[in-house]
């Protein structure tokens, strides 16, 4: 009876099916299960002061099961993808990539409280998927208006500064010629994604 | 003349443009031509990762697909720009590495009629096509006007030696390429030990205080290493340090004024061409201004510092302890 019970509490165990949830999201290579809790990625990131979790922790609250609060941490927000805990990392973890998976799984979940964030990456992409290329004076416009207007006034000298010395231009960029293909294939693969 | 696979990014044209006209200035010198892919699309720089994994890889192979048909004779492409450098880099490896993921990247590839076989391309950082392929030899023979006198701060960021998928770079924290560049254009090398560290990234856009915060310990840095002006690889690193210093010294009410440039513009002044052709001039933070240290004479070797040690304190030092006379322990 009690060998039962705990079989059947291993299958359900919270923490198990989320790690792997997110280990088969990033790659089987990304090696998440071998975590030993060293903290070396923490104490390494920059940002890490920033972050309401360190990598570590977060990775404890992933096997833990804690679902909702890991989609809910700044954490992978606060990446900025200089790979200095992957390199470091005793166990070869790929720390770096599980963090773009962890924002994968909370911008499909709108589990992550602040949109400042994703807006920009949506914002970027909205730029890629339309022209094929990024727009940079369309992108901080249309971003800085929705979250930093208070930003605007000190930021007017830097932007009237890149437009004199040439380095931002107002028109937007040209269309890539090969944007009906580019579009095919983004759309094939968002289909494949939701497939899987 | 060695030919190369060529894809710019989208920066090339806009912030990053003294990196592109010093770029376009120093490729006949070092005897390379770079034959710029058709129709290429934005990588998607951080962005499109932390949205959705497959269709961030699908936009990034779509330009690898389009390298691979132009092959023609080389099967190098080399990017300029660190984010682009590594998203290509990285495509690569995550397709090679695990076959059913590569099958699933050419899947969506098909729905626009083109297809990548992993590993066919070999994906090169410019600076390490300059370090290794065209070889410090031949850098240093088309030095006309060594640099001398003028400090440089080499600073890589983050983005090209590391993760390091094809094993390159001497070191992914403190690697010594750009270091052995510099020295070779006669310039003399501080010692920057945040040579690899971030320069913030997309945080200028999304998290203000945390990118600046990042940036100013660069730029205090390099300002107490004695740098004239720091020399970059990377267009999102020249843009974040150039451009948001106004900002970040205004967060913390600091007055750092710390010129930073791409390492192709330095090359370019060495070789003897004018400032303002190799882009000088376009950055927030004019390095114009320091580039009058650079001297026609040679340089003194200048005696190695000396390193002042601590001295005794003043007075009566303390008393050392001593070992108790036999005999004379108490109880
Ligand atoms: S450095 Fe690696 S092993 Fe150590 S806590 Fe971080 S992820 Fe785990
Ligand atoms: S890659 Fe992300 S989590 Fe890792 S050290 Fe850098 S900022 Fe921190």
């Amino acid at each position: 009876m009690v060998l039962a019970e705990s079989t059947n509490h291993a299958i359900a165990d919270p923490g198990r099916v989320f790690l792997e949830e997110v280990i088969a999201r990033t790659g089987p290579s990304c090696r998440l299960d071998m975590c030993i809790q060293c903290g070396t990625c923490g104490g390494s990131c920059p940002s890490a002061d920033d972050m309401d979790h360190t990598p570590r922790t977060l990775f404890a609250m992933i096997r833990a099961g804690m679902r909702e609060q890991v989609l809910r941490s700044n954490t992978p927000w606060m990446c900025v993808s200089c790979y200095l805990c992957t390199v470091r990392c005793p166990q070869d973890v790929r720390i770096t990539d599980v963090m773009y998976t962890l924002k994968n799984m909370a911008v499909a979940s709108h589990a992550y409280p602040d949109s400042t964030a994703p807006d920009f990456s949506r914002a970027f992409i909205r730029n890629v998927e339309t022209f094929g290329r990024s727009f940079e004076v369309g992108l901080t416009a249309q971003h800085y208006l929705r979250h930093y207007l208070t930003r605007l006034p000190s930021m007017a000298p830097m932007g009237i500064s890149m437009l004199r010395s040439g380095r931002m231009g107002l028109t937007p960029p040209r269309r890539i010629r090969g944007m009906r293909g580019l579009k095919r294939i983004l759309a094939r693969a968002k289909a494949l994604e939701a497939a899987s | 003349m060695s030919e190369y696979l060529y894809y710019p990014g989208c920066s090339m044209d806009s912030s990053g443009r003294s990196y592109r006209d010093s770029l376009e200035a120093v490729t006949a010198p070092l005897g390379i031509t770079l034959r710029e892919i058709d129709d290429w699309n934005c990588c998607g720089a951080t962005e499109y990762l932390g949205l959705s994994r497959l269709p961030a890889y699908a936009l990034i192979a779509r330009n690898l697909a389009l390298a691979e048909q132009a092959r023609n004779g080389t099967n190098t492409l080399v990017a300029p720009c660190s984010a682009c450098f590594l998203n290509l880099s990285k495509t690569n490896h995550a397709m090679a590495e695990d076959a059913a993921f590569g099958a699933q990247v050419n899947d969506a590839l098909a729905a626009g009629d083109l297809h990548y076989d992993p590993d066919s391309l070999r994906i090169r950082h410019l600076l390490d096509v300059v370090v290794r392929e065209v070889g410090l030899e031949t850098v240093r023979s088309r030095v006309t006007r060594p640099l001398r006198g003028l400090k440089l701060a080499p600073y890589l960021g983050c983005m090209v030696p590391r993760p390091d998928y094809d094993g390159r770079w001497s070191d992914p924290e403190h690697p010594s390429e750009l270091d052995r560049l510099l020295a070779a254009l006669g310039a003399e090398v501080v010692d920057y030990p945040l040579k690899t560290e971030c320069c913030g990234g997309h945080m200028t856009q999304i998290g203000p205080s945390t990118a600046f915060s990042m940036i100013r310990r660069l730029v205090d840095a390099a300002e107490r290493a004695g740098a004239d002006m720091m020399v970059t690889i990377c267009p999102m690193c020249q843009m974040n340090i150039d451009a948001f210093q106004g900002e970040m010294n205004a967060h913390f009410h600091t007055s750092h004024r710390m010129p930073i440039v791409f390492f192709t513009q330095v090359m370019g002044l060495a070789f003897g061409m004018a400032p303002e052709a190799v882009g000088f001039g376009r950055e927030l933070v004019d390095a114009r201004p320091a580039l009058a240290r650079i001297s026609d004479e040679p340089v003194p070797e200048a005696e190695p510092a000396r390193v002042r040690r601590p001295g005794r304190p003043k007075g009566p030092a303390l008393p050392m302890p001593q070992m108790p006379e036999a005999g004379e322990v108490t109880r």
